[in-house]
């Protein structure tokens, strides 16, 4: 597993991370959420993980940013462990939620400029600054002042990857940020993850189950199932997968003379 | 015991809630805008409900002390009786209700829908600590609105026991002799007890109520649920907390 060193000062230039699950474990009660997931993401990539929804995704994404804590194995985050509270000081994490999670009181702009503000970077000349680049990359320039409530759920979505952008992480997450949306705005999220990424030099984990943005922008792709991780390989694998879950995940052919739900009821 | 267990679990986590917040004390100038705009929603919107009941609660003293008190010809002490019970009970105690009622409801269900909308969530991985930035400033507000408001509501209440000694014909004692009375009898450390004591409520029950609406999980009606546990709890620690701090006070004043 490749480890960048940790980050101990807030820099400009901090280097993306590399994120390492270790053998994860997690189980709400009686259920298991997480079985034994291993994998690594390498700092720089885009690592996209695939599954059906209730495979454990969000949960998994929830552990990286230490608001879960393992019920066995670890998750090593630039080298730090997630659960320890010190790694969220010294190692940057954008986490996008799938519903934004915007602060519903702020407007725009003062969601954007509440991490630099609250960790007293740079004076408010320099924050707008900052603001306005990232509400110009993912052109929301006319939404600053605008509350959440007034929001789409397109610019909702853009707002919260423009709120990660502010912070200048060295590893963002994205849960779900192509789903509730039509095709080409999903086509837009997916172009803008990629010239972030190659823009801010950033560690990427998407989670998603959307097959065109792993296809086009991942270095690789894991799909997890029933919170067991599956496969692990480049998205060129996807294409002629040898394992038939996997195939019928990614191309489920639909079949009105012997559907998915009569299956499930006969056995 | 699963009760218990979940009393004794609201205990801690209250507790850990305190200690995260007065670790960022340090930090309040910075959050001077957070302070004022919490003193304003805390002190200065829960006024008007405060007058109104005060005026009302000190009258019906008046009225019932009265009624009571002129078959003995005891008529002189209302003053000293209005003036003693408010600044040393009924001030603090009806404005920590108050507080619970309005303020408290509206800071747990403010916090429930934060952590239920995942905004909690998004502050900590931002590393910015919601005891800083949502309780720090509340707390800090409550401290320093809460004197003002139970001294608001003894003047109030004193005036409106006033206004019916003088007027209701039964009693009917002039205000110079309602006031010699209560100024007979109430003595600054009367006053001061009761501000300690309405200090030390509203400092509980904003505290209980951050903390219920943070642990808030679920959806639309845990923050229903969470809301009013918050202004039980809340009710429920006043009234306990009534006896303690009063037998307290009495003790340490003698």
């Amino acid at each position: 597993m490749i480890c960048a060193p940790p980050e101990s000062g807030r820099t400009d230039t901090a280097p993306a991370v590399a994120v390492g699950i270790e053998d994860l474990c997690k189980n709400f009660g009686s259920l298991a959420v997480l079985k034994h997931v291993t994998f690594d993401v390498k700092p720089g990539e885009i690592f996209v993980l695939m599954g059906p929804s209730g495979s454990g995704k969000s949960v998994l994404l929830r552990h990286i940013v230490g608001l879960e804590a393992p019920t066995s194995g670890r998750v090593v985050v630039g080298g730090l462990d997630a659960t320890d509270e010190q790694t969220r000081e010294k190692v940057r994490m954008g986490l996008v939620f799938q519903a934004g999670a915007l602060f519903n009181s702020l407007s725009v702009y003062d969601n954007l400029a509440l991490y630099p503000r609250e960790h007293h970077i740079g004076g408010e000349a320099e924050i707008r600054q900052k603001v306005h680049h990232a509400l110009q990359i993912l052109s929301l320039e006319n939404a600053a002042a605008k509350l959440p409530s007034e929001l789409s759920g397109g610019m909702r979505k853009r707002v919260a990857i423009a709120r990660a952008l502010v912070m200048e992480p060295q590893l963002l997450l994205y849960d779900e940020p192509t789903s509730e949306l039509d095709p080409v705005m999903a086509a837009t999220i997916s172009e803008i993850i990629a010239s972030v990424k190659a823009q801010y030099k950033v560690t990427s984990l998407v989670v998603s189950h959307d097959r065109d943005l792993a296809l086009n922008i991942s270095d690789r792709v894991g799909i997890l199932f029933n919170g067991e991780l599956i496969s692990v390989g480049p998205p060129a694998d996807l294409r002629h997968p040898a394992n038939p879950v996997v195939a019928d995940f990614l191309n489920p052919r639909i079949d009105i003379e012997h559907p998915r739900f009569k299956k499930l009821e006969a056995s | 015991m699963n009760q218990l267990n979940s009393i004794f679990a609201g205990v801690g986590s209250t507790v850990q809630l305190l200690l995260r917040a007065a670790a960022h004390v340090p930090s309040l100038p910075r959050q001077r805008a957070r302070f004022f705009e919490q003193c304003y929603l805390i002190g200065y919107t829960t006024l008007p409900i405060v007058a109104i009941l005060m005026f009302s609660v000190g009258a019906v003293l008046a009225l019932q002390s009265g009624y009571a008190m002129a078959e003995y010809g005891a008529k002189d002490f209302i003053g000293s009786l209005v003036g003693l019970s408010m600044a040393r009970e009924l001030g603090p105690m009806m404005v920590a209700i108050l507080v619970a009622g309005r303020v408290g409801s509206a800071i747990a269900a403010e916090l429930a829908s934060m952590k239920v909308y995942q905004e909690v969530d998004a502050l900590e991985t931002m590393d910015i600590s919601p005891a800083r930035i949502l309780v720090l400033p509340r707390l800090a507000a409550i401290l320093f609105m809460m004197p003002v408001l139970v001294m608001i509501a003894n003047l109030v209440g004193w005036f409106g026991g006033a206004i019916v000694s003088r007027f209701v014909g039964m009693i009917s004692i002039s205000s110079d002799e309602y006031f010699a009375a209560l100024r007979g009898s109430v003595k600054i450390h009367d006053v001061a007890d009761g501000l300690a004591k309405g200090e030390v409520f509203g400092f509980v029950v904003v505290l209980v109520c951050c903390n219920i609406g943070l642990n808030t999980r679920g959806g639309p009606r845990e923050i229903g649920a969470s809301v009013t546990r918050a202004v039980v709890v809340s009710l429920v620690m006043i009234l306990v907390l009534d006896y303690f701090v009063t037998k307290l006070l009495l003790a340490t004043s003698t």
